[in-house]
């Protein structure tokens, strides 16, 4: 028998969800619409009024993020919760927290990575400045695997209830209020010129903090959901 | 070694099994046999960890399988009722993932050995979800033939969907599994004659 190689099985576990995704683009591809659509309605809606149109740009650019990475959540555990995938990771030779983070990573390269790279093309119809559209792209680098840390305990608890998506949406989102806050506010504060290092230093805090305990949270609640 | 002793299970307001014990060594077959209901799957997945017991304790050579966790989890093969198959994925491709995270032996050579043991060679590149019920199963059930480092195999109802050459498979595989000093556990419903030094069977009453 081999000897249980951590590296090996996190690789595995990536791989594997990355190539399951890669086979179900449409899923992909949903998000990403989903995201491109509610952030395109609101110039429709509020009228090409340049002035407000960049006042409100981060925020729905941020808002719209969050909805679309918590549309993509159920399916972060569901799938392998269906097949039998899910007992075969709670009951692989390596702690589970880890191979949950590869999970998380995974799903974030498929549902959160793409809306951070489309973002840029969104804010300019906003009127963005070229250094308001940095600092978005880099509130959504550090903000977005925030969204998929909290909300893979969400999806883990909901796992296998009736009715689970709803209940996601309202156990989760309260919980990404800091990071929406945050995520704003750093593109806000660097355009009225007080600069966002004090916003994405705390988003950074955000993502270290939920790196260490999200993964072990959504463990647990995984080993009560297989149950 | 794999010993029971006490053993609960509640599930929902049920009481389903109480003070249920035995003790497994190298070598031996354990049957669990019973009604539908009777508490065979949730025995089983208590003897792998995924469900708590109410009462009792299974240790592993003397030591509760809670303690030894992942130590424990290298010790184990569990096929479940979910075959752990995914459509999106070949059948190759399914089971290199799955002994890569079980951290069972198999590079592609073995892997796809393995699959031409169960007679899938000619399906191993199409989609699992082209593949027929029966044809998953055996996907599913070729992990074993990469599991013979782990003693303890756990199966619940491994001869389901199978045809009669594919029960003949897993029925050799067991027997070698068990002459090689390995301990299996079983719950079946099928009268498929396993041959093992020794075998035990518990009735699970509902």
């Amino acid at each position: 028998m081999n000897s249980p190689s951590l590296p090996d099985a996190l690789r595995c576990v990536l791989w594997r969800d990355l190539l399951v995704a890669m086979r179900r683009r449409a899923d992909v591809f949903t998000t990403l619409v989903f995201f491109v659509i509610v952030v395109s309605l609101f110039p429709l809606g509020v009228g090409p009024e340049l002035k407000l149109l960049r006042t409100m740009a981060p925020g729905v650019v941020w808002v719209a993020a969050l909805l679309a990475s918590m549309l993509a959540l159920n399916r972060l555990f569901a799938g392998d919760y269906a097949d039998g995938a899910l007992e075969q990771l709670v009951l692989a030779p390596q702690p589970l927290s880890l191979l949950v983070l590869a999970k998380i990573a995974a799903h974030w390269l498929t549902t959160g990575l793409p809306l951070v790279i489309v973002a840029p093309l969104l804010g300019l119809q906003f009127d963005l400045p070229a250094e308001a559209l940095r600092i978005l792209v880099a509130s959504l680098l550090l903000g977005t695997p925030v969204l998929s840390l909290i909300g893979a305990i969400g999806a883990a608890l909901t796992l296998g209830l009736r009715g689970g998506g709803a209940l996601l949406s309202l156990l989760v989102l309260p919980l990404y209020v800091p990071v929406l806050i945050f995520g704003a506010g750093a593109v806000e504060a660097s355009a009225s010129g007080l600069g966002a290092g004090a916003h994405l230093s705390l988003l950074g805090a955000f993502l270290l903090v939920a790196l260490v305990f999200a993964p072990w949270a959504t463990a647990v609640a995984l080993r009560i959901s297989v149950e | 070694m794999l010993e029971a002793i006490n053993l609960e299970c509640v599930r929902g307001e049920r009481r389903l099994f109480t003070n249920l014990g035995f003790r497994l060594t190298p070598h031996m077959l354990l049957e669990v046999r019973g009604a539908n209901g009777s508490g065979k799957t949730s025995l089983l997945r208590m003897l792998c960890g995924l469900l708590f017991t109410a009462a009792g304790k299974i240790t592993w050579n003397g030591t509760e399988i809670g303690v030894l966790n992942e130590e424990y989890r290298a010790q184990i093969a569990y096929l479940g009722h979910l075959s752990a198959v995914k459509d999106e994925l070949s059948a190759l491709e399914n089971l290199l993932f799955a002994a890569r995270l079980a951290a069972t032996s198999g590079d592609t050579a073995e892997v796809a050995a393995a699959l031409r043991w169960f007679g899938l060679e000619d399906f191993r590149h199409q989609p699992c979800k082209t593949l027929s019920q029966g044809q998953r199963r055996r996907v599913a059930l070729a992990r074993l033939r990469l599991a013979a480092g782990r003693p303890l195999w756990i199966l619940d109802e491994p001869f389901t969907a199978l045809d009669t050459s594919a029960v003949q498979l897993v029925q050799s595989l067991l027997e070698s599994h068990l002459r090689a000093g390995g301990m299996a556990v079983l719950t079946t419903h099928q009268e498929v004659p396993v041959a093992a030094h020794s075998t035990q069977r518990i009735e699970l009453k509902s």
